[in-house]
């Protein structure tokens, strides 16, 4: 059951887009829709991957931000050197929560921020002689790093200098790969170009290294693709993998290194989490060196079961053995966790606002615990995101598009729901109204959420939120009196 | 002319455009015979592509260059 029916959700869509003018209106309908399991394709309903609408508040981040943030920077061994103005590396650092094992400033270096600070100088003359000189201080300070990436930030397109030609130079001198990444923020209408460009800089720079040389294969190779280690993710994923007798020979790239990622080539099949933000990459491996990809989901007991049985339809008995006798071990452990908290969450409503693979994936995750997804939405899926999702939510729920902040007020408003799951940028507003609210792109300083231990986390953490009896104590400070607000102030 | 992939699925042939991310099952491909492959390609998305008849390659996914026929869908 729907929290609406369909005509309620139409509605409701229809009343929200009644204040935005006419050509906003317009344009807005087109990325909202309720959901209908029976559709093939989400075309004829849903837009998506267009510019956001001016005027109107967006949730979305830049290329540079799904370049450096999302796919580069998590690559523990390499340096990646925000390019420009000190700002966007400095705001955006740390925050994605990659763990990693290493001593950072020695032999790891995620959580530093490594830039070419711009000044107005730089903008006249050009950048190329100081990136120059920042990588040869990089390896002076740093011998042990492996390799360095170049992640453009706005000016450098701007003022057209030539990465390219210092990064070729710098890899000659230091004898490491030097990869420039033109990610900058201005290119494409969201985070998920930078995927993309970012994609195509490791299949140009990076891939095809060691093609040729000599690696010692198993028949049961398999690299994690789009997983960032949030939390430890790649971790609780990478234990059931090697638990059914699999060789995990890369993590993509959370806790991932460089010479992972060379070594991909030589896997027998790809795992591809997050479809988003690595399927060019899986794409290109199949094309180049035939190597199938597979998307799963480790979001649940119930998704982690079909995926992990999913996966090892790929291989011979011994692994499609190794996958029953993995879920049959932690079947128990799952049991008691839902028994323990399915009684206190179940019927509850969570609406969803997040982007990358979690709108659809999660979906399983609070099924199991007896808990309703009633609306979901990308900040910057495409419409194969969709098409993806619509076969995972219920009938008649809500999909919303690159949502604005009036829209997500307003569907919250009027559906009323039990837990809301999205951004830091959504957080304290849905705080302030008395919403249960869970920070979803990196789970909220908790995690992890893959695998059968993190679904334990995830349990304890959604009840911890939805049944904390604070919500009730709150009043939004737009809705007290004026009266008391006076006295207040005086 | 744009580059596009085509690789095979358990529901038949997919078509993919990376210049715009773009994925969309084929309904139907005008010549799909050993000596004779490709053709005009009728996508799902109510678009069409064509590509030079060409071999049947010996492995997919393949990149190739395609021509848009009819108006541009999105
Ligand atoms: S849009 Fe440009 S200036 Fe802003 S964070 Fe992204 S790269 Fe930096």
């Amino acid at each position: 059951m729907a929290a609406l029916t369909r005509e309620e959700t139409e509605a409701l869509i229809q009343e929200v887009l009644e204040v935005y003018p006419d050509k906003a209106k317009k344009d807005r309908a087109k990325h909202l829709m309720v959901n209908d399991k029976e559709l093939e394709s989400s075309k004829k309903c849903i837009t998506s991957n267009r510019k956001s609408l001016p005027g109107v508040m967006t949730m979305r981040g830049c290329a540079y931000a799904g370049s450096k943030g999302v796919v580069w920077g998590p690559i523990k061994d390499m340096i990646s050197i925000s390019h420009g103005p000190i700002g966007c590396g400095q705001y955006a650092r740390g925050g994605r929560r990659n763990y990693y094992v290493g001593t950072t400033g020695v032999d790891t270096f995620c959580e530093m921020n490594f830039t070419s600070d711009f000044q107005e100088k730089d903008i006249v003359f050009g950048g190329d002689k100081k990136l120059a000189k920042l990588i040869n201080e990089i390896e002076l300070l740093f011998p042990l790093n492996k390799g360095i990436s170049i992640q453009s930030e706005c000016p450098v397109g701007l003022i057209g200098d030539d990465i390219e030609a210092v990064a070729k130079k710098a890899a000659a001198q230091i004898n490491k790969p030097v990869v420039p990444v033109r990610c900058e923020g201005f290119r494409g209408v969201s985070q998920s170009l930078g995927h993309h460009i970012a994609n195509d800089s490791v299949r140009d720079w990076i891939i095809s290294n060691r093609d040729g040389q000599a690696f010692e294969k198993t028949p049961y190779d398999v690299a994690i693709l789009g997983d960032y280690n949030i939390g430890g993710d790649a971790w609780a994923s990478r234990i059931l993998l090697e638990e059914m007798g699999l060789r995990v020979v890369a993590q993509w790239s959370g806790d991932g290194t460089l010479a992972e990622m060379e070594n991909t080539p030589n896997v027998k099949l790809n795992l591809l989490h997050c479809y988003r933000s690595m399927n060019y990459i899986s794409r290109h491996m199949e094309e180049k060196y035939g190597i199938p990809w597979l998307e799963y989901n480790f979001f649940g007991p119930t998704k982690i079961a079909e995926s992990l049985r999913k996966i090892a339809s790929y291989f011979d008995d011994r692994i499609k053995e190794g996958a029953e006798r993995v879920i049959e071990k932690y079947t128990p452990a799952m049991n008691e966790v839902i028994a323990k908290f399915k009684p206190r969450l179940k019927g509850k409503k969570v609406m969803l606002y997040v982007g990358g693979l979690r709108p659809r994936h999660v979906v399983g995750a609070y099924e199991d615990l007896g808990m309703e997804v009633v609306g979901t939405g990308y900040e910057f899926a495409h419409n194969d995101d969709y098409d993806r999702t619509i076969k995972d939510m219920g009938e008649a729920t809500l999909i919303y598009d690159d949502a604005t902040g009036h829209e997500l007020d307003e569907f919250v408003k009027a559906m009323k729901p039990d837990l809301i799951g999205s951004g830091i940028k959504e957080k304290y507003v849905f705080h302030k109204m008395g919403f249960p609210f869970r920070q979803m792109h990196s789970w909220d300083y908790s995690g992890p959420y893959h695998g059968y231990d993190g679904f334990a986390v995830f349990a304890k953490d959604m009840d911890l939120t939805l049944n904390n009896p604070c919500w009730k104590l709150i009043q939004a400070p737009w809705t007290k009196p004026a009266v008391e607000a006076v006295q207040e102030a005086a | 002319m744009a580059n596009i992939m085509i690789r095979s699925s358990d529901k038949g042939y997919v078509f993919y455009l990376p210049k715009r991310d773009l994925e969309a099952s084929i309904e139907s491909i005008e010549f799909d015979t050993p000596e004779k492959w490709g053709g005009e390609l009728k996508l799902d998305n109510g678009g069409s592509y064509y590509i030079e008849p060409q071999v049947k390659p010996a492995r997919l996914p393949i990149s190739l260059r395609a021509r848009r026929l009819g108006a541009v869908e999105d």
